[in-house]
């Protein structure tokens, strides 16, 4: 039992180590080589990016405008998520739109925020909080009608009143969900920026992507790709850390 | 307290004023297919320091009586009266322990006894120190800092028995709670519940699938008819306190819960036809 757990760990490495090598035989091919760049050659390509200055300056325009969009669809996601799970009118009003706007993906909106505020920053916030808000206020709304109503009850014979078992029970128990929602608004934010960033933008890594590749820098654009890649997974895992933390007590554990 | 009649079991003084007074209880619920009658004009005197077990078949209305007169339900029709004052809500001198243990998840066992001290406004040291002082009456000290998740179910139950006890109610109402336990832990926990109830003088409503259960605790046996969710009968437990396991071994005691038992699976059939 033991010798399989630890094969099974090894499984993940040895993977990703199969991975680079196919990577590196197919960059070997010429006709497939011309645009997927070797690994040796990616690498070099990410130091010296780090070096001159250009990744950081890139990495940090798409972070501020993911967590930007991000902490504002967050700030006004809870608020409304609990107003709606707590009042059946309020519901009746706000819920329709927001499952209407949420089966449009967020890059179909790009096209009428670029044109309301153009291509600076706060159009590209505006597509990310729009984008993130969705996601979340329906993960976190989910969480407030699932709250278990054995607790309220038990609140209430305990002596809790209406503002108690809002703060004491039904705050607490939507917690996990919060975190599921902004684990998939961060994951929304991440893709959306990056398309937002490929339709205009001075800066950012989306931006360099595309810049990249209208000089057939596939080396750039191939890093460009990578660096996105790790840094959405790094926040997923981030998040998926501060759950275990935070959300310890719950009986069942998501995989 | 004079003028009305009532029906007093014996041995229990005819003046005394009930604690409980549950008086032509109706309970209906909208459903689609039209109505469902949870209770049917259900009357019931509860005399304080009472231990009352309620008996029936599943579905009889069990739970829908026990959440009305803690004050979670509304009646349709009807009346229940807890010292002469009327239930319009759940009150400090009700406690409620639930089958399904209904502790926050997210409190540690300590936390979660702390709760309703907190709500009474008790300052934290006076409500860690009450606290402290239940876990250690249910054997818990050990736990005070862990989560519900990391206890047994009997554990989970003693916590929740721990939390309704600690603001110190009159009247504890019980809804099934030994029901998912094994036969030695609900046999320990029905001793520590007689024990308590000697000590501290409660009123008891104790709601329970299992007739030997209900015996071995009450002084009387209410039996619930299957539909439409009636009062059927009442039954006397005429054996003295204090009751252990070896009290199930009495043959008055094998005599009532038989008779009991017949009445109830006669009730259960009912349902079944
Ligand atoms: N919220 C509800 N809505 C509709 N019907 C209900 C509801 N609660 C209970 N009932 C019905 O009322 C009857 C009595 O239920 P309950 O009091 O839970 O029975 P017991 O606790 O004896 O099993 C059952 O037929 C049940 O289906
Ligand atoms: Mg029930």
């Amino acid at each position: 039992m033991n010798a399989s757990r630890i094969s099974t760990r090894l499984i993940t490495p040895l993977s990703v180590i199969c991975g680079i090598l196919i990577w590196y035989a197919l960059s070997k091919i010429p006709s497939v080589g011309a645009i997927i760049t070797d690994p040796i050659r990616i690498t070099k390509t990410l130091f010296a990016e780090a070096k001159a200055g250009s990744l950081w300056t890139n990495i940090s325009a798409s972070m501020l405008r993911v967590l930007g969009g991000f902490a504002l669809g967050l700030v006004v996601a809870i608020p409304v998520a609990f107003v709606m799970g707590w009042y059946k009118n309020i519901r009746a009003v706000i819920e329709p739109w927001i499952q209407f706007f949420r089966t449009i993906p967020p890059i179909a909106l790009i096209p009428l925020v670029i044109v309301s505020q153009g291509i600076g920053e706060s159009a590209k916030i505006a597509v990310i909080f729009i984008a993130t808000f969705l996601v979340m206020v329906i993960s976190i709304f989910q969480g407030v009608r699932n709250v278990d109503p054995t607790l309220i009850k038990a609140a209430r014979v305990l002596g809790a009143t209406d503002r108690h078992i809002f703060f004491e029970v039904v705050v607490p128990a939507s917690f996990p969900y919060i975190l599921v929602g902004v684990r998939l608004g961060l994951a929304s934010a991440w893709t959306t920026l990056v398309a937002a960033e490929m339709t205009g933008a001075n800066k950012g890594l989306g931006n360099m992507i595309m810049e990249a590749s209208l000089y057939f820098r596939m080396d750039l654009v191939i890093m460009g790709i990578f660096v996105i890649g790790v840094i959405g997974l790094a926040m997923d895992k981030g998040v998926l850390y501060l759950e275990r933390r935070l959300t310890g007590w719950q009986e069942l554990r998501k995989s | 307290m004079a003028g009305t009649a009532q029906i007093v079991t014996p041995g229990i003084a005819a003046l005394e004023q009930p604690k409980i007074k549950i008086e032509n209880l109706r309970k209906t619920y909208e459903v689609r297919s039209g109505e469902v009658i949870a209770l049917n004009d259900a009357n019931l005197d509860i005399m304080p320091n009472e231990f009352i077990s309620v008996v029936g078949p599943s579905g009889c209305g069990k739970t829908t009586l026990l959440n009305i007169i803690a004050g979670l339900e509304q009646a349709t029709s009807g009346r229940v009266e807890v010292d002469g004052k009327l239930v319009t809500g759940p009150g400090k001198d009700r406690g409620v322990v639930f089958q399904q243990y209904a502790l926050f998840p997210w409190k540690t066992v300590i936390k979660n006894i702390e709760f309703g001290l907190k709500l009474r406004g008790y300052s934290k040291a006076e409500r860690r120190e009450k606290a402290e002082q239940y876990l250690e009456y249910v054997n818990l000290k050990d736990f005070a800092h862990a989560y519900p998740k990391e206890l047994s179910g009997g554990m989970k139950q003693r916590v929740a028995i721990a939390r309704a006890y600690a603001v110190q109610p009159e009247v504890l109402l019980m809804d099934e709670p030994f029901g998912a336990l094994d036969a030695q832990t609900r046999a320990q926990l029905q001793e520590d519940l007689l024990k308590t109830w000697q000590t501290e003088k409660k009123t008891c409503f104790f709601i329970t699938h299992d007739v030997e259960e209900a015996v071995i605790l009450a002084q009387r046996v209410v039996i619930m008819s299957a539909r439409p969710g009636r009062i059927k009968e009442i039954i006397d437990v005429d054996i003295p306190y204090p009751r252990d396991q070896t009290t199930k071994m009495d043959p008055k005691f094998i005599e009532i819960k038989n008779e009991i038992w017949a009445k109830v699976y006669k009730e259960y059939l009912e349902v079944q036809k």
